[in-house]
């Protein structure tokens, strides 16, 4: 009991410490493969190819002055970062994102790789990720600029519009998972069809899966349609006078959401952490790589598209993303009825 | 026990606290704040799925609308001396219906507290989706349905208005 005690207070902490350091690692990721795909070297001065780089930012970002514009409502100003870094956090404590483990033994009953096992998981992802938005929209409105407020009002009406499709392509999921409990929907997912093809939820729901990802990048405010902070039109939008760690909070809050994202999306449709060749105990290793799979297209889909016009982005979200994932619930729930799937 | 009263208390303060901001922002951040804690009391009471669907539709959808049209039409604070006059609600007759009101409310709440607590819902019937879902649409379909044709009704309403202004 008290080995299951510790086991998870570890555990909270080392999910809490990846989170940080995956935040990090993908500020460097993402600058290599930016130059990568510019053909240029991206960061290689600071330690090893570059890879001191994330150090040396946050260094900079504790050193340099918090402002806050005089005209600016203090308490919200303050608040929102706040809000943003703790939905961020808050989100990833559901996600599972690995079998048991008994550590070596230490452990008999064996620890569930997951900060809390909720019955409803899912929907806690999802129920986070639409109060994370309240972060972004406070930002933009206390800071008393109007860059800001344009970046804050364009992210509420992004996050509503996005928000719709994301969820039904979820439902979609959960029909055929019938639950909804990640963990239960990762096993859902074991095995394989003919003894070659996975069972992944992506070939059942591949439709599913298209609306999930493109509904994703809307939600993390992701190029191509990362209009709350586009930089040609809003200077940094919601951002714009935030500076030192507050900035660096809204910064580590978006690639934090990027991971969970990516993480709920591996466990959803890419079969979590089975695989072929590696015993269950590892299976955590076939998760890293799915969710860097995922997290690499991100950054590929970055520097690859340009960014959507306004309305482009609102007609793209309410007449094709929502009608194609409408279709594709009621598709799977006819599936599910008559075929038993 | 002490959560139960702590949320009780948030819940109830930050709804007093909403209709005595003069900034709408705050009033709008407050009442997100009371459905969190009533969110908590659902948690408290085993009914997870209940308390995430509040904090989905409510804090997370419908609340996001009132902000975003909060922060669009841009309101100004209230000017104290202002309302205190020429406020239409500081005339007799709202300050009358208002009271009626409040005599209601309070008479209800006692007929209500003093009936003592009859559950229709077995506790099972809160706690699973399943359970939820088939209550839903067995014992209460005739409510469910009624309630999906004024959404319904209030689509087509939206649109109208909409379209009258293109014109």
């Amino acid at each position: 009991m008290t080995a299951l005690l510790i086991g998870q207070i570890v555990l909270t902490l080392f999910v809490f410490v990846m989170l940080l350091s995956s935040a990090a690692g993908m500020v460097y990721v993402e600058r290599k493969v930016a130059a990568l795909l510019q053909q240029r070297l991206g960061p290689y001065r600071v330690g090893p190819i570059g890879l001191l780089q994330p150090l040396a930012d946050i260094i900079k970002l504790m050193f340099k002055e918090e402002l806050r514009p005089r005209a600016a409502d203090a308490w919200l100003f303050a608040l929102a970062p706040i809000i943003a870094g703790t939905c961020a956090f808050a989100a990833f404590a559901v996600v599972p994102f690995g079998a048991d483990i008994t550590v070596f033994g230490l452990i008999p009953d064996g620890l569930r790789l997951q900060v809390a096992d909720v019955n409803v998981a899912i929907l806690v992802v999802f129920a986070i990720g639409s109060m994370s938005v309240y972060g972004i929209v406070l930002a933009g409105w206390s800071s008393n600029s109007k860059y800001s407020l344009l970046g804050g009002l364009r992210s509420s009406a992004q996050m509503i519009s996005y928000e719709l499709s994301y969820g039904l392509a979820l439902a979609g999921v959960l029909l055929i998972g019938n639950s909804l409990s990640l963990t239960d929907l990762v096993n859902a997912q074991h095995g394989a069809w003919l003894g070659f093809i996975p069972r992944w939820f992506i070939f059942l729901q591949p439709v599913g899966f298209l609306v999930y990802l493109t509904a994703g990048i809307a939600e993390t405010n992701r190029a191509p349609f990362d209009f709350p902070e586009a930089e040609q039109e809003l200077v940094a939008g919601y951002h714009t006078e935030y500076s030192s760690m507050s900035f660096a909070m809204f910064f580590m809050a978006e690639y934090i959401n990027m991971v969970t994202v990516s993480a709920v999306a591996t466990d959803l449709f890419l079969g979590g952490w089975h695989g072929p060749f590696l015993p269950e105990s590892l299976g955590w290793i076939w998760f890293l790589l799915k969710v860097s799979a995922i997290l690499f297209f991100y950054v590929w889909m970055r520097w690859t598209l340009p960014r959507y016009r306004y309305d482009q982005l609102m007609a793209s979200g309410w007449k094709v993303l929502l009608p194609i994932a409408v279709i594709n619930l009621l598709v799977t729930a006819a599936g599910v009825l008559y075929f038993g799937l | 026990m002490i959560a139960f009263y702590a949320l009780a208390a948030i819940a109830v303060v930050s709804s007093l606290l909403v209709i005595a901001q003069r900034n709408p922002i705050y009033s709008v951040l407050l009442l997100i704040a009371s459905f969190g804690a009533l969110s908590g009391l659902y948690v408290m009471l085993d009914a997870p799925f209940a308390a995430v669907i509040q904090i989905i539709v409510y804090a997370g959808a419908i609340m996001v609308l009132f902000l975003f049209v909060v922060m669009l039409l841009n309101a100004p604070h209230e000017e104290t001396e202002h309302d205190l006059r020429l406020h239409p609600l500081m005339r007799a007759g709202p300050m009358g219906f208002g009271v009626v009101l409040a005599v209601v409310l309070v008479v209800e709440l006692g007929l209500a507290l003093g009936a003592g607590r009859a559950s229709a819902f077995s506790a099972a019937s809160t706690s699973s989706v399943r359970d939820i879902g088939r209550t839903l649409f067995t014992d209460y379909a005739f409510a469910f349905e009624v309630t999906s044709v004024l959404i319904l009704v209030a689509m087509v309403g939206a649109v109208v208005l909409a379209r009258r202004g293109s014109r």
